[in-house]
Formats: C-alpha cells, structure tokens, sequence
C-alpha cells in the first residue's frame, strides 16, 4: 500500500482532469458521477490505510513514498513525495470523507446553476490541493497545496463573479492569505537557509525532524512565529480574520467544505505537523494561544449580534479555530486535531443545514425573515438541533469532549485560570448565538413574505442524506477522544502519540506571569486524584455556562421575543459597535487598500513622470538643442548622435591608453 | 555550423518577406511563421539531444560552437557558442518569436511583409546576442535588435508611438554606445597586457586590469544592461515601448529585449570583471529590491491594461538582478527559469491584451469588466497568466522566484525578506487586473468573439510550458547547469577574495577554486 499513497491526492486530480478537459459535452448525471466519485476513491485508499495501520505497531505506521526529485540546486534537493503517518491520515480521513459528503449535497444544491461543471472543477481541484497540503512529504509541497487551496478558495468565493460583491470578497480573501503566506515564506527561507549553513539541505519533514537539535531557542522562536503568520491567514486569526466573513458570497456548500470543515484549519494542521519545532519555541506557544484565545473570544462577541445566518456561522467559524489554536498553543496538539476533526462534522453540518434552508427559502439568509421552519423541513431542523448541541458543548455531543479538553489544557500547561475562564465566556457566547440562530429560524412564526412562505419546503434526499450522515458524526465523533476523567481511554490522543509524542501536560507552574490567579487546588495538583478533582469542577462549570448560553437563547428568542428588540434600543452604541464588526474592515480600508493605491499614485506622478522623465525629457531637449548645432553639418539626428559618441568614445579610449601607457 | 543555420533560417525568411510578392497578406506570415518555427524545431531537437546525457557534467566549455575568421587583423571574428544557458534562450526566442507572428496575424494590416521583415530582423538580433562570444560580434547584434524594433514600433504602434519609439531608440542606444566604448577599452586592455588585439571573449576572460579600469569598463556593459533589463530609474523607457508597440513588437520587448540584459550581466559582465562586479552586486541587490517593489506599486496606479502588464515586467525582472548579484548557484538557476517562465507568461499576457483590444478597441481598464461570462477561453487564459504572474506555486514562475530568493536569503537576509514582499503586491495587482477584466458587470456593448484557434494554440503551448517547469525545473536546471558552474568557476578563480557563497555542485570537474567553503556560513552574521 505504501506504493500508492500518491493515489490519495491524485483520484481528485484525474476528476478535475475530465470534467475539466473533456467535460464540456458531458450531461449533468456524468459531471456529477465523475466529481464524486474521484473523492469517494481517494476516502477509499484512505480508509485502507487507516485499516492496515490499526493492524501495525503505533511506531511503525508511516508510509513514505517519493515520487521523483522535483528540484535539485546545487546542495538543495526537494522531492515530489507523499508521507502518510497517524496524523495526515485522519486529515486525509476527514478531508475526503466530509469532501464527498459535500459533494454529493452538492448535487442537489448546485443543480440548477448553469456554471455546474465550472463549480465541481473548482471543487474537485480543492480536494486534491487539500489532499496535497496534507499528505506531502516536506515543506515545499506543502506550500504548494497552501496556496493552491487559496487559489480554489478565492475561485469559489467569486464563483458568482458577475456580482461585485462576490468579486471583490475573492479577491480579498486571497490577497490576505498572501499577507499570510509571506510569514510563511520567509520562515522556510529562514529554516532551509539555516540549516543549509549547517550543511543540510531539506526541506523534508522527516529529516528537518532529524535535525531539529541543530536549531537553537532563538531561531525556533523566529521561525515558528513566522510559520505562525502564515497560520493565521489560511485559519482567519487575528489580525488576519478579516477574509472569512466576506468569503460567505461563495456557494454554500463551499463554505461547509473550505471555509468550515477544511481549508481553514490548514494552519492547525500545519502547527501539529511542524509540532518538533513548536515545542522549541514556548515563546511562540504562548503567542499561539493568547492569539486563538483573542479570537475566540473577540469572533463571539461579533457572532452574537449579527443577522446574516452565514454570517453567524463565520464568526463562530473563526471563534472555534480559536479554540484549535489554544489547543496546539497548549502543546496539547491531539487536542488540537481532536477539536479539528469534531468541528469539521458539526460546522461542515451547520453551514449544509443552513444551505438547505436557504434552498427552502428561496435563497433568504436574514433570520428576522424566518422563523418557524420547523415543521416543513423537519430533518434539516433535527440535523441542525444536534449540531448546535455539539458546538454548544452539551454532555454526550462530539464538541463538549474536544473543546473540555482544549479548556483543561490551556489550564493546566498555563497554570491559569484566566485562560480557562476567558474560553469558558466564550463557549457560553457560542451556545448563545447559536441557539439564537436555531430558535430564530426553527421555532416561532414563520415572519417571510407569503410568496416565499408559500415555497418553503424540505431539501431532495440527496442533500438531507449527507445531512444526517454528519448528525450521527456530530452525535458519535466525540467518543474517541472520552478523557480518563470520565472512563474514557482517549484513543485519538494514543493514535497520535508516534507523530507528538507523549505530551502529557502535568500542572506545572509556567513561568510566564501568567499564572495570576495559581489556584490553591491547582498548585498542589501534582497528585493524579487532585488533578481529577480540578478537572472535574472545571468541567461542571463550563457545562453549566454552556446551558445558561441557551436559555438566554430561549428567554430572548422563543419564550419573550420582544426582549431582543428592547436590548438593542437599551444599549443602541453597544449593539451599532458589535453589529458592525468594531468597524474593523472599514479601519482596513482605509489604511491599507486606499494607502496603497494613494502610495501607487504619488509613485507614478510624482517620482515617475515629474522626476524621472522630467531628467530625460531635459537631457532629449540639450541634445535637440546640440543636435540642431550638429544636424548643420551631418544629415540628421541619429548620425549625428553617432558622431557625438564615437567622439566620447576617443577621449575615453584616449584616456584609457594614457593611462596604461 | 549548426548555430549558423540557426541565425541564418529567420534572416533568410526576413528577407523572403521583402519579396515583392510577398508585400502584403497571407506569403509574409507564412514564410515568417516557417523560419521562426524552424528555428524553434533544430533548438528543440538540439535541447533534447543534450537532455540524453544530461546527468553528465563534462568539461568541455561549450555544447556547440563555430568559428570564421572576419577580420582578423583586428583580432575579431565570427564567432558563435552555446553552452546550455544560450540554448534555452535561443529555444525562447524562437518560441516567442513565432507567437508573436501568430499574434499579428490579424493585427497588422498594412505593409505585412516589411512588418515581418522587421520582427524577423529583430529576433535576429536577438539570438544572435545569445550566441555571439565575439565581443564585437555582439555589439553588431546587440544594435541589431535595436533598429527593426524602433521602426516596428514607429510604423505599426497605437497612439503614442512616435514619443515612446524615440524615447526606446535614445534609452537604449544610449546604453549601447557605452558598452562599445567599454568593449574598445576592454579589448586596447587586454592588447596591453599580452600584446594581442582580440575581441575573443574566451580571451578576453582574465584580462589583467587596475581596480579603476575594471570599474570604468563595467560601467559601459552596465549602462546596457541595466537600460535593457530594466533597473530602475532606467526603466521609463520600458512602459511607453511596451504599451504602444503592436502586440508581436510587445511580446518580443517583454519576452526577449529584457532578457539580453539578464544575458549579458551573466555572460559578460561578471566573468569579465568578476572582482568589479563583486563589488558592486549589493548596489545591484539594492536596485533589484527598488525595482521589485517600485514596478508593482507602479503597477497599482495603471489604468492602461498594456502599461499594467509592463509594469509587472520591472518588477518580475527586478528579480532576476536580485539572483544574478546573488550570484550563488541557487540564485542563478532561479534566473534562468524566471527568464524563461516571465518571457513565456508576459508574452502571452500581451498576447491576450492584444486581442483583447483588437475586439474592443481599447486598452482602459475602466472599460472592460464582466468578459469571463462573454468569453470563457480568453477568461480562463487571463485567470491563468495573471496567477502566473502573481507567483502561484506549481507553476514555472513561482519556483524562479522561490529559488531566486533562496539563494539571495543566503546573501542578504534583508533583501530577501523585503524582496519576498513582491509575492504579496503581485497578487494585489494581478488580482486588480482579473477584476478589472474579467469580472464585474461588463461594461462594454457588442458582439465579441471568443478566441480563434489561431489565437488560443500558441496561449495553450504557453500553459503547458509554464505548468511542465512548474512540475519538472530539472528540465531546466540540469541544461543550464553546466555552463553556469563553469561562469561561477571562472568568476571564482579570478576572485580569490571574493567568499565562495552557495555551495557548488558536487562532481563538478575543474571548479579550480581555491577557497571552497561549502555552505553559507557568514550569510547569518548579517556579513553578506
């Protein structure tokens, strides 16, 4: 098997290929059957791999496979080659598996559009650079599926380019990845300069691994934090989140596939896959996580007061990346993955849900407009309940094992409870906005226009079955990650133990200043029953704020619904604030895209055409002048230039000779 | 001999345009488009011979090479090598110099035989400064390329055309008179020291020269170079030629005319005066970060589509004379695939700005918007070279840059860094270009057509080209290599001051250097 991993990413590749080249006659049912069908092929080979690795010792489950060399300069040599360990097969898993769930709604959402092979080209493109990203062996082609993902992302956001709205939300997207993509180009300049200077020249995970001690704490640190710039354009942290909400405008299941299950968490991936040289860099660890914490918190607060169901989405989308980045920040990077994975069903659920009531209203995606939806689409209504009691955090569901443990973490590796009470808030806020959405659309009277009432209808099965698939996910995918605590064994966190390394974050006190309020229990924490006890109490408290987030949801949305309105006119500034994102995309704007163009047109008026051409246009005029002197006795201009310089030439030759003589 | 037929084929056809006969219509393009295409067959089938036996370094300097007395008396003759760098630029003028006859087959409606009589005599000259290694010989090209171009852009250009061809002849010629007046010093030079008067550049390497000479010489090549590449401030002659020249006179300035500078710093500049051009390669870093920089804020502020595509050609080449101060191995291969990849992709996109105006009679951005939906061929040409442009990894002009500022990272940190910012304002503009073009509400009225075969078969050639050394630059690299270690050993050898930076290959034969620190050790001390 280890012989066909390129399979993985190639299946997508081929599927592009037909419906890209030979595709233009095909009828709709053939596009469709290749698009999905190369994504189901590559879940396939995966899900092999993942049999045969069960059957292996933990330590042995790697599959290497170099394709040929790609580039040879000298001493530096990078290859095409593919590495499939315990960590690249879940995102292969995922990738693949919720890739052709997405497909497949699909189908059914996209059906009518006349740009359907266009979309499934595009889509089945992503794939393959999402599978690229992940199962490359080194750095390099990494980056080629970074980018390339970015490519697709931008190419789906403007899917609907003839909308300027759309257009431009595109174009934004990819420029900011590219501001992302910077940091990360320069800390591979810094990491293969680097050890090329010491005389090894890779770029290949395994042997940057090897020879990771040659890397002192300093340069760690600057590496990892550029790589980290990087992370936060393609997973929208801050300062670079600004992307994620526009990115809305592309086709929903696009928004459930790139900007929700998959592409965005490729700076997760990307921390976990270079975690040898995180754990170098506390410095850049700490930094990992107060950045995910902010943004978790700070795309919350965003998400409680917006109106637009996608949009909601979005910032929680942002939000919970946040709480993945406090994960690997933490060092605890199964976690990390963990939290990943899970959100990957319910979000990836969430935003197909969404889209399936957008195809039931009409294309309306105002929650003042809906309302009530409960009893005519019935299965996207229970889909969408348990995926908000997943992200929500509710005992049972996938996202209360994930997110409990990236909370205990943050905790325990800090030593602060800050962390820990800031990410508590923020799940609240979570299990608030998202029930705000739920009861908004679900329960109460249906306050659309008659004529979209009257069309309100459930989604064709071949979207409301990918539908219920990712359910039972969001239902069951937590249980492979049940801690200790609750007598689990937490089989993710062992599986990927070879790629990690046993991290078991004992509570030690970090020297950081970080730990403000050390907690007594905390502190003498170092018995494993203690320990429990603490992570017990903490656990409790978050379940209680994630059940107080949803009846507020329910006072102010189902049981008084006058209450919302009576908030906003109470605290008007507050609400205008928050509604409009603090204004930060306008603050953008205005610095940076109106300063460049500003910089552009001073550069081509001033310094171009006044100084520049103005010397020359200077010296033209002499030389017309001398030329008018000279064309007396030659014929015309260019002889006479000739004459003029073959004149300079014997002085300077003249000179020359001099001095040699 | 076969270089000879090489250069003889498209002067032979130049001058079968001239015919009588031939004056107007369909003779001319046919028998222009058979001598390029020629040409394009016996470098194609040259380049593959030599892919056979690729893995073998040997040590003889040059793969072909001809020789013929012309005057002997002044020490000067007709003489012609390639080594693996000048095949690969002979194969892109060729290449480009049938695109661009396909791209005016169209456009040019008036005197169509001495408009081919023109670009051919044009492309002459190009590959005859690719293959010439008689200084003098070169000269004769490099003021060859000159004359056809201006009338090309004099006869057959849009609305500007007589300012922005006076303002290309006076910039570069300019430049050109310099490099004689350097190739004479050089020459009286080297009669100096050895008593033989030989414009030979195989014997002219080593010359025996002061610090003060070998600087004042260099800055005759330099003026040349530096005009054509172009660095800034030098470059405003390049927007004005590009934007009013028709669309083959602008392929051939962008793919070709630029690139001989690029040549001529590599062949000519630093191997004959490697301890000069030593000393001045961290001025040419400094020009080449203005340059990456300058011509893509420049390229913001256009609203003319031809003026934007030229204003990405500083930037992309402020790239190249990045690499080539560098001057480690890394660097100079990144060189030759951003030559080749920019020359390949910036031609196609005047190509496609040439159509494009032939359809909608105008070059305004402004005025464009909304074609993708109108016309999906020439919408997913302009998506693809745009993101060419802009440096997507996977394609051939992403790896020229990525191993360009490898290589200069190891030499100046600084450099690279702030020239690695060009990734970021080259997707701004291309971006900007796309939306302004293809995307939007269309903004103008009428029945356009999409592209022709005719119009799409050299654009199609194009993305096979760019994705094939995207996928395998080995393709590139393992040809270039070999003459490019021998130019690095020689500037070596006659540098023993100069720190060997960038490892050389391993197995090369006769590198002859007497310090060979493998490695960059130094490039971390902030010690270029």
């Amino acid at each position: 098997m280890a012989d066909l991993i390129w399979l993985i990413p190639a299946f997508p590749a081929i599927g592009f290929l037909i419906n890209g080249l030979l595709g233009i006659r095909f009828p709709k049912t053939l596009t469709a059957w290749v698009a999905c069908l190369s994504v189901i092929a590559s879940f396939a080979v995966s899900a092999t791999i993942f049999v045969q690795f069960l059957q292996m010792a933990p330590e042995s489950r790697v599959f290497e496979k170099t394709v040929f060399d790609w580039i040879v300069s000298g001493d530096f040599k990078t290859t095409i080659g593919f590495r499939i360990d315990a960590l690249s097969i879940i995102m292969c898993l995922i990738v693949s598996g919720v890739g052709s769930l997405i497909h497949i709604y699909s189908v059914g959402y996209m059906h009518d559009d006349p740009g359907f092979r266009r979309y499934f080209c595009y889509l089945n493109l992503f794939v393959f650079m999402m599978l690229t990203l992940v199962t490359g062996d080194n750095v390099l082609l990494m980056f080629v599926g970074w980018e390339g993902v970015g490519l697709c992302s931008y190419l789906l956001i403007g899917f609907w380019y003839e909308k300027d709205s759309a257009a431009n939300a595109g174009k934004k997207a990819f420029i900011v990845n590219r501001i992302g993509d910077f940091g990360f180009l320069l800390g591979l300049f810094t990491l293969v300069g680097y050890l090329g200077s010491q005389g090894i020249w890779t770029l290949k995970f395994s042997e940057l691994q090897a020879n990771v001690h040659l890397i002192g704490p300093g340069l760690a640190t600057i590496i990892t934090l550029l790589f980290f710039v990087g992370a936060t354009g393609k997973s929208a942290q801050i300062p670079l989140y600004v992307w994620l909400p526009d990115a809305m405008e592309g086709p929903t299941p696009v928004s459930s596939l790139i900007h929700a299950a998959t592409m965005v968490t490729a700076g997760v991936y990307m921390i976990a896959r270079l975690n040898f040289l995180y754990v170098l860099a506390p410095t850049t660890l700490l930094v990992v996580t107060i950045v995910g914490l902010a943004t978790a918190f700070f795309a919350a607060t965003i998400g409680t007061a917006q109106y637009d169901i996608k949009r909601v989405l979005a910032y929680s989308t942002v939000s919970q990346l946040g709480y993945m980045f406090v994960g690997v920040g933490a060092g605890a990077y199964a976690a990390g993955i963990f939290h990943l994975m899970t959100h990957a069903f319910f979000k990836g659920l969430l935003f197909l849900a969404a889209g399936s009531v957008m195809h039931a209203m009409s294309g309306e995606l105002d929650m003042r407009k809906m309302g009530g939806l409960r009893k005519k689409t019935p299965v996207t209504y229970w889909t969408t309940f348990i995926a908000c009691l997943a992200i929500a955090g509710v005992p049972g569901f996938s996202g209360f094992f994930s997110k409990d443990e990236i909370l205990w973490m943050a905790f325990s590796k800090y030593d602060s409870i800050w962390f820990w009470f800031i990410g508590v808030i923020t799940a609240g806020m979570t299990a608030f906005y998202m029930f705000r959405m739920f009861f908004s659309t679900f329960h109460g009277e249906c306050r659309a226009d008659e004529e979209i009432k009257h069309h309100i209808h459930e989604s064709p099965r071949i979207m409301t079955v990918p539908l219920m698939i990712l359910a039972v996910l969001s239902l069951i995918g937590g249980y492979v990650g049940v801690p200790a605590l609750l007598g689990g064994s937490n089989h993710i966190e062992k599986w990927l133990e070879p790629v990690f390394g046993h991290h078991a974050a004992p509570a030690t006190a970090h020297a950081g200043g970080f730990n403000i309020i050390s907690t007594a229990f905390a502190s003498s924490g170092g018995a494993e029953g203690a320990g429990h006890a603490i992570e017990m109490q903490l656990m409790i408290g978050a379940v209680i704020i994630g059940l107080l987030g949803i009846f507020i949801a329910w006072l102010f949305y189902v049981k008084n619904p006058n209450l919302p309105k009576k908030f906003v006119e109470k605290f008007h500034g507050l609400f205008t604030l928050v509604h409009n994102k603090y204004f930060i995309d306008e603050l953008y704007g205005f610095i940076f895209v109106r300063g460049l163009f500003k910089l552009g047109r001073f550069c081509k008026d001033f310094f171009d055409e006044m100084i520049i051409d103005g010397i020359v246009n200077g010296i033209a005029s002499l030389l017309a002048g001398v030329g008018g002197i000279i064309r007396k006795v030659q014929t015309g201009m260019v002889q006479g230039y000739a004459f003029a310089v073959i004149l300079g030439a014997i002085v300077v030759i003249g000179y020359l000779i001099s001095r040699i003589l | 001999m076969i270089l000879t037929v090489v250069l003889i084929i498209p002067l032979i056809a130049a001058v079968v345009c001239l015919a009588p006969r031939f004056r107007s219509g369909a003779g001319a393009r046919w028998t222009a488009l058979a001598g390029m295409t020629a040409g394009l067959v016996i470098t194609v089938v040259l380049f593959a011979g030599y892919q056979a036996d690729h893995y073998a370094l040997k040590p003889q300097r040059w793969l072909l090479e001809t020789q013929a007395p012309w005057f002997p008396q002044l020490g000067i003759s007709f003489h012609l090598a390639a080594d693996g760098m000048s095949l690969l630029f002979v194969m892109l003028a060729a290449l480009l110099g049938s695109m661009a006859v396909i791209a005016s087959w169209t456009e040019i409606k008036e005197s169509v035989g001495f408009f081919h009589f023109n670009l051919l005599l044009t492309l002459v000259g190009v590959i005859g400064v690719f293959l010439a290694i008689d200084l003098f010989l070169f000269y004769f090209f490099w003021e060859l390329m000159l004359v056809p171009m201006f009338f090309l852009i004099l006869s057959w250009g849009h609305e500007n055309r007589i300012y922005a061809a006076v303002k290309f002849f006076i910039f570069t010629q300019a430049g050109g008179l310099f490099m004689l007046v350097s190739i004479l010093g050089l020459a009286f030079t080297h009669q100096h020291a050895t008593g033989v008067l030989s414009f030979d550049y195989p014997e002219l390497i080593g010359t025996y020269m002061n610090g003060t000479t070998a600087t004042l010489l260099l800055f005759g090549f330099l003026a040349a170079f530096l005009v054509k590449l172009p660095a800034v401030p030098f470059h405003t002659w390049l927007p004005e030629a590009h934007t009013h020249a028709p669309t083959g006179g602008s392929v051939i300035l962008a793919g070709l005319l630029l690139k001989t500078g690029a040549y001529g710093l590599i062949r000519f500049a630093f191997p004959i005066f490697p301890d000069a051009a030593s000393r001045l390669a961290p001025y040419g870093m400094i020009l080449a970060v203005a340059g990456i920089l300058y011509g893509a804020v420049m390229s913001f502020a256009q609203t003319d589509l031809k003026r934007l595509i030229a204003y990405t050609s500083v930037s992309h080449m402020g790239f190249v004379l990045l690499g080539i101060s560098a001057c480690n191995t890394i660097a100079l291969h990144g060189v030759i695939i951003q030559i080749i990849c920019h020359g390949i992709g910036t031609g196609a996109l005047f190509m496609l700005a040439g159509t494009l105006q032939e359809r909608i009679h105008t070059r305004e951005l402004s005025r464009m918007g909304g074609l993708w939906a109108e016309l999906p061929r020439m919408g997913g040409l302009w998506l693809f070279f745009a993101l060419a442009a802009l440096g997507l990894p996977g394609l051939g002009n992403f790896l020229g840059e990525f191993l360009v500022l490898l290589g200069s990272f190891a030499v100046s940190i600084a450099a690279a860094a702030i020239a690695a910012t060009g990734f970021i304002f080259a997707t701004v503009y291309a971006l900007w270009m796309l939306w302004q073009v293809s995307f939007g509400p269309r903004r103008t009225t009428g029945d356009i057509a999409d592209l022709s075969v005719r119009e799409m078969l050299p654009l199609v050639v194009a993305v096979g080209l760019l994705i094939w050394i995207g996928l395998f630059p080995q393709s590139v690299i393992r040809t270039a290599r070999q003459g490019l270690e021998t130019l690095k050993a020689t500037i070596e050898w006659h540098t023993p001051t100069r720190r060997s930076i960038g490892a050389p290959d391993k197995g090369m034969v006769d590198l002859k250097t007497q310090t060979a620190p493998k490695g960059l050790s130094g490039g971390y001390d902030g010690k270029p």
